[in-house]
């Protein structure tokens, strides 16, 4: 098997979120060695072990951090646990079964980047993770893991649990950042950046669950241990959730650098029987579509991008040949609709009117040329907006059209004929 | 030129003929987004704490949250999330003791219930169920889970049954959340159980959560075969 657990490694152990069986399996021992080393000593071996964000954008852990300028001053650290990426289901796994593990990640982190307020937005959605969060974050305070002096040392967090309400948007930092604050949740003009001007103003980290959950083990183990996983440049292991048309669905934590369909065709099963792969997303369902020959390349960050794609939240969504793509394409651009804020007018618009022409592809009203509409719409949207909402329904679209466009084609023509034969047979009352 | 044209033609004019499982309903516009505001009412201030009864359950929660956070603004979320569960929807008069609690305006407040999906501001239901049709969701016949949902939950009391963008469950897909609580994988044959089970008040489709979750991490809702 490729399956190589690190972060999910105890996962099989009973009641995992208490914390003495955390305790057990050598949890917050690496908080012990943290509170122990100097911040920037934390930095420079976060920075080291090559740890990139888990979120999407896949930026330097370390480096991030570094970017929260020095002195005193109140600083804050965000856990992005909104975790709202169609396909994306990571980050509940971990904090269900191991919720200790991204409390101590934090209270690690908070150390590293000098914060000394934490917060974990989880998306409001997940009612049972974050309560298990509650509990959890309820037994680190008490046995001091939390609050004032840790273990006796001079390094000060607390934590608060905060519950999103039902907003994709709200997983763009700082669109996090101003749902966090109370307000809607609509996307901040950077520069400047929230190392810089972040919550309430003030120097803010924002993380991923899944980034925050590798920092116990890397503080543990050291970050030589964690260059030998995964690749030079992407180094580590990564949860990759598996959907769509595919047997076995799950999250499934490989290093990085393996090939696609060991991931795809072995671990989750590959297409049901009788189907053969389409296309698949290789980061959700904001990442240009690949094709199935892609499934030979290695899953990791530089090969993903290379291949005009990206790892993104590494969530692999298969559709397999039963699937219409302007029923996929219509799927995509109908949730990021619906989840665009409003503020930008390309994203606005843009993904308004994409979701009119597929419905005009798909009720026979469109002519070829509609396609080339659908494709300039998407060139447009994209890098004009603040955040990339709405590049991101416009990549992978964009990416849909590009492959595809015979079967869009086909799908008009044939979509025109039977609404022709509907209009020839419909009663003549009805017409008038 | 007689006859009518395609898109005038009242009748259902989709293909269709790939998958029925379509997804026809039109986007839904958020509330304030196609009716104007009425311009000849004065803007609402902010309450006077004295003028508004606010139950004392309601205000102790609202107050707790504000304590937490370096802004009481930082509460609003949780606070209308309590003021929802009490009143079963984000009534005026739920909007009007927020406001008083928190020293802000109705309208403050409204423009956060209409931003975010899990707020309600009509008196749908105080229950909810939540089917999933994303995209992952949606690649396996989420849409005719939802119907068959919708139309053997037309009866119930009380509840909202509404279509969500993804859940953040592919792995259970089709799957649909209920009162919080994920079940799935789901079938249209399910429906009728699920909507007796919400009706009777038991437990919805026991076992079949992600409490239950079985210890294995990977690949564990698909029904088809084991990991060789």
């Amino acid at each position: 098997m490729i399956e190589h657990r690190v972060l999910t490694e105890h996962f099989d152990t009973p009641d995992l979120h208490r914390l003495e069986v955390y305790e057990s399996i050598g949890g917050y021992t690496a908080l012990r060695k943290a509170v122990a080393m100097a911040p920037e000593d934390l930095l420079s071996e976060l920075e080291a072990s090559g740890l990139r964000g888990r979120g999407g954008a896949g930026f330097s852990m370390g480096k991030k951090a570094s970017f929260i300028p020095m002195g005193t001053m109140d600083k804050f650290l965000c856990c992005n646990a909104d975790e709202s990426e169609p396909g994306t289901f990571k980050d509940r796994l971990l904090m269900q079964r191991n919720p200790h593990r991204l409390i101590e990640g934090m209270i690690i982190a908070a150390r590293a980047a000098g914060a000394n307020k934490a917060f974990i937005y989880i998306r409001g959605e997940y009612e049972l993770q974050a309560d298990i969060l509650d509990a959890a974050l309820a037994e680190a305070r008490a046995k001091g893991y939390l609050g004032e002096s840790i273990l006796g040392s001079d390094h000060q967090c607390d934590l608060v649990v905060h519950r999103g309400a039902g907003a994709y948007i709200c997983g763009e930092e700082s669109a996090l950042l101003d749902s966090l604050e109370g307000k809607r949740g609509n996307p901040r003009l950077k520069p400047p950046f929230p190392a810089n001007q972040g919550l309430y103003q003030g120097p803010t980290l924002i993380n991923n669950v899944e980034t925050l959950c590798n920092v116990p083990l890397i503080v543990d183990r050291g970050a030589d241990w964690f260059r030998t996983l995964g690749t030079e440049k992407s180094t580590g292991t990564k949860l990759v959730s598996v959907s769509g048309n595919v047997r076995r669905p799950g999250n499934y934590e490989v290093e990085l650098g393996v090939p696609a369909r060991e991931i795809v065709e072995g671990l989750a099963g590959g297409a049901p029987e009788g189907q053969t792969i389409k296309c698949w997303f290789p980061g959700g369902s904001s990442a240009p579509i690949l094709l199935p020959e892609h499934l030979d390349l290695p899953y990791d960050f530089e090969n993903m991008a290379e291949a005009g794609s990206m790892l993104g939240s590494a969530a692999i969504i298969v559709v397999d040949d039963s699937q219409p793509i302007v029923e996929v394409a219509m799927a995509i651009a109908k949730f990021y609709h619906h989840e665009s804020c409003g503020k930008c007018v390309p994203c606005r618009e843009g993904t308004s009117w994409t979701v009119k022409m597929l419905d005009r592809i798909d009720s026979g009203e469109a002519t070829p040329m509609d396609i080339e509409i659908l494709a300039s719409v998407q060139e447009q949207i994209v890098g004009n907006c603040l955040c990339v909402l709405g590049d991101s329904m416009a990549m992978p679209i964009a990416s849909m059209v590009k492959h595809f466009r015979p079967e869009f084609e086909a799908h008009i023509e044939q979509a025109r004929r039977a609404a022709d034969r509907e209009a020839i047979a419909a009663p003549v009352e009805e017409a008038a | 030129m007689n006859g009518a044209r395609p898109h005038e033609s009242g009748a259902e004019r989709r293909l269709g003929s790939a998958t029925p499982d379509r997804q026809e309903a039109r986007p839904a516009f958020a509330k304030g987004w196609d009716e104007p505001a009425d311009l000849s009412k004065p803007p609402a201030p902010v309450p006077e704490p004295a003028d508004i009864e606010v139950p004392a359950e309601l205000r102790a929660e609202i107050e707790a949250h504000m304590a937490r956070y370096p802004d009481i603004r930082s509460a609003t979320l949780p606070a209308l999330f309590a003021a929802q569960r009490l009143h079963g929807w984000c009534s005026p008069q739920a909007l009007e003791q927020v406001a008083a609690v928190m020293g802000v305006t109705p309208a403050y407040l409204e423009s956060i219930t209409t931003f975010y999906d899990m707020y309600r501001n009509e008196p749908v239901g105080s229950r909810y169920v939540y089917v999933c049709t994303g995209v992952a969701c949606s690649l396996r016949r989420a849409r005719t889970v939802y119907k068959a949902i919708a139309a053997a939950g037309a009866e119930l009391d009380d509840v909202e049954i509404r279509e969500f963008e993804c859940l953040g469950a592919c792995d259970m897909a089709p799957m649909a959340s209920i009162d919080g609580r994920y079940v799935g994988p789901l079938g249209t044959e399910d429906a009728e159980q699920i909507v007796d089970a919400i009706r009777a008040g038991r437990e919805v489709l026991p076992g079949r959560g992600l409490e239950g979750m079985p210890e294995a991490a990977a690949g564990r809702w698909s029904g088809g075969d084991p990991i060789p």
